[in-house]
């Protein structure tokens, strides 16, 4: 992997600048799913409790994650489910191949799995001459493209229907002047039916991962997982071992937070349990770690690993919404990568933490309260330790070592959509219109006093370090 | 890797919550089940008995050439019986299948292998039909999911509606891979 350090501000400004129509389409179109997510958040009377339901339920099994790893994992093969264990994306991709090598398998179909892009799985089986079909159309137009999704739930959401309707022409032979997203997801679903039916293996991922019965669960809207899992005679799951939940009633709570937080549905179309193989065929569960045991070892960081993949704090971020998910140069980007990102590489991904105005609306909308913003802060501070800041950014940011001494002032900090505009660096202002950032955001109730002002005034009075 | 994760554990432990249900009494469990359902995108038919069933399914799939039921209530053309490979179901145009129950707060409903009897159904077919029992609706995903038994299948699936995608410009689209459509028919047995 490159360790050539990714310039996020600057990735973000070619996104913006390269038509009048990406950028706009994109910020549109996210902040459209945010307000869905509004929507069905407040019909909800519970919605607060079942957030701090969530948050509970992870933090208490990631505190006891090696007992319910250790459940899941027994369970699992008492139910006939061959499991593995992979310490690494290395462990993980030899494990995944030598099941299909030991099958003979050729054509393989899958669905998306967040952990298997972050392994990069696909490259590694595709070198050993296995022919892989992403089935989840996003990722599918993600892979005809070849780019790396931009999105944790909507993988191509940077394109348009005119970019898709141009790649889909070459690619498989679609009109290409039909920009319609009817006839071009027809026209996929045609090209994909054959190679269900073709396909010697299946893989999936896991949204959950049910230690009392060794059950993993996976959400789709489209289908394709089960599609796969119900043709196919050998089934690959890779799980992250954060994935765990303690029991099957935890799921009701999920559930319910799931595709609310991540589109605005009362749930994905489609909520399959895989509790064993199908008669006739095998079932494998592929445990793996990547940096997350580390992870969980860092006092500062460790609750990231209740992230359950939503998308909430990308489709809520300003930022995100006007840089692309590219940008990142990451397999997360937006909120939840700036956080997960440095923790496999701090130098490749130094700038990710700035690439941010604090306006804490991630904090707000995340279903599992994870504290993105303090954890965005936080990095700020261990790259600021360890002199990992561009100069430009140590520069601009020098005025906010006030912020990463005192958290406090951080949290009072209720102005910070204004208090961005003002103190954030050139890099991150690179709005066409200076006020887009609070545009359409539903933002905090604004105290008279900027951050500025208060700062300016307050300054003195700050308690000595 | 789990001396790795042993060492890394958090040393603060944190407790298992308690999980209510909230439940409300007096729902209108049908009711919202209908409404729950039509967001997801399924359509929804109270069927007397089998001649209006019958009368209905031929309005609604004029053109279906082959139809297999995974449910003796209902009779198609293709036999599960014959099917000996999933694929072979690629050709079936409806599905006719008796769900276990449905969820009134999203319109789901809960299907097994021992109601699909081939899992395939469900997903290669162009369109599904759902046979409920209207006094089989659980209120919402915490009691539904008291009523799920993992333990007793192998595969299990809440379905809520027909397969659906918004990846090309986000404009939302019914029939992704799997179903097109799905019709949801109200009735204690036909
Ligand atoms: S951090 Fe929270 S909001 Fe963001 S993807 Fe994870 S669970 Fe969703």
């Amino acid at each position: 992997m490159s360790t050539t350090k990714v310039k996020v501000a600057e990735n973000a400004a070619k996104f913006i600048q390269q038509d009048d129509i990406h950028e706009k389409l994109h910020d549109q179109n996210l902040w459209n799913v945010r307000m869905r997510r509004d929507t069905v958040a407040s019909a909800i009377p519970e919605w607060e409790e079942l957030r701090t339901l969530a948050s509970r339920i992870k933090e208490h099994t990631l505190t006891h994650l090696d007992e319910y790893v250790l459940q899941f994992a027994d369970n699992a093969e008492k139910r006939g489910i061959k499991v593995h264990w992979a310490s690494t994306a290395e462990d993980h991709n030899r494990i995944v191949y030598e099941i299909l090598a030991s099958h003979q398998v050729k054509r393989l179909v899958k669905s998306k799995s967040m952990l298997q892009e972050e392994c990069h799985m696909a490259p590694y089986l595709e070198k050993r001459g296995i022919t892989l079909t992403e089935t989840d159309l996003g990722e599918r137009i993600q892979q005809l493209s070849g780019q790396d999704p931009s999105h944790i739930v909507m993988p191509a959401i940077h394109q348009t229907k005119e970019d898709i309707a141009k790649l889909f022409a070459e690619k498989i032979g679609t009109d290409p002047n039909k920009v319609d997203a009817n006839y071009l997801t027809e026209a996929m679903r045609n090209n994909a039916r054959p190679k269900f039916l073709e396909a010697e293996a299946t893989m999936t991922g896991a949204n959950f991962a049910i230690a009392e019965t060794g059950s993993f669960v996976v959400c789709t809207n489209e289908g394709n997982a089960d599609l796969g899992a119900a043709i196919a005679p050998l089934h690959i799951a890779s799980i992250g071992i954060e994935k765990m939940v303690p029991k099957v009633e935890d799921m009701g709570v999920f559930i319910r937070l799931l595709s609310r937080s991540a589109v605005g549905t009362a749930a994905t179309q489609y909520t399959s349990h895989f509790s064993g193989p199908r008669k006739g065929t095998e079932m494998h569960i592929i445990l793996t770690d990547h940096g997350r045991s580390h992870r969980l070892g860092l006092e500062d960081f460790w609750s990231s690993l209740k992230c359950i993949r939503c998308g909430a704090c990308m489709n809520t971020c300003p930022v995100y919404r006007r840089s692309g998910g590219l940008s990142y140069g990451a397999t997360y980007s937006g909120p939840i990568g700036i956080i997960l990102d440095p923790s496999y590489d701090e130098d490749k991904y130094s700038e990710l933490p700035f690439h941010s105005s604090l306006c804490g609306s991630c904090t707000e909308v995340c279903p599992v309260r994870i504290d993105i913003a303090e954890q965005i802060v936080k990095w700020r501070k261990v790259m600021s330790a360890k002199k990992k800041l561009p100069v430009g950014l140590r520069l601009a940011f020098g005025v906010t070592g006030t912020v990463f001494k005192y958290p406090w002032v951080f949290r009072t900090a209720e102005a910070a959509g204004k208090w961005a505009l003002k103190f954030a660096p050139d890099a991150l202002i690179y709005n066409k219109t200076l006020n887009a950032w609070g545009r359409q955001r539903k933002l905090p109730e604004f105290a008279d006093q900027t951050f500025r002002d208060w700062y300016l005034k307050n300054r003195n009075k700050e308690p000595k370090a | 890797m789990l001396a790795a994760i042993r060492k890394n554990m958090p040393k603060d432990k944190v407790a298992y919550p308690r999980l209510p249900s909230f439940e409300v009494a007096g729902k209108d469990l049908k009711r919202t089940f209908e409404e729950s359902l039509s967001k997801a995108g399924g359509k929804l038919f109270d069927i007397a008995n089998k001649e209006e069933a019958l009368q209905l399914f031929a309005e609604l799939y004029p053109d279906a050439k082959v139809v297999c039921s995974a449910t003796a209530e209902w009779t198609g053309n293709k036999s599960l019986e014959e099917v000996s490979a999933p694929g072979e179901l690629e050709n079936v145009d409806v599905a006719v299948i008796r769900a276990r129950f449905g969820v009134a707060e999203t319109g789901m409903v809960w299907l097994t292998e021992h109601e699909l009897i081939v899992n395939s159904l469900a997903f290669l077919a162009q369109h599904l039909v759902i046979l409920l029992d209207p006094d089989e609706i659980s209120e919402n995903m915490h009691t539904a999911y008291r009523r799920v038994d993992l333990q007793r299948a192998d595969y299990g699936v809440f379905v809520m509606g027909p397969s659906a995608t918004a990846d090309v410009g986000a404009v939302l689209v019914r029939g992704a891979q799997g179903p097109r459509s799905l019709s949801l028919f109200f009735t204690k047995s036909l």
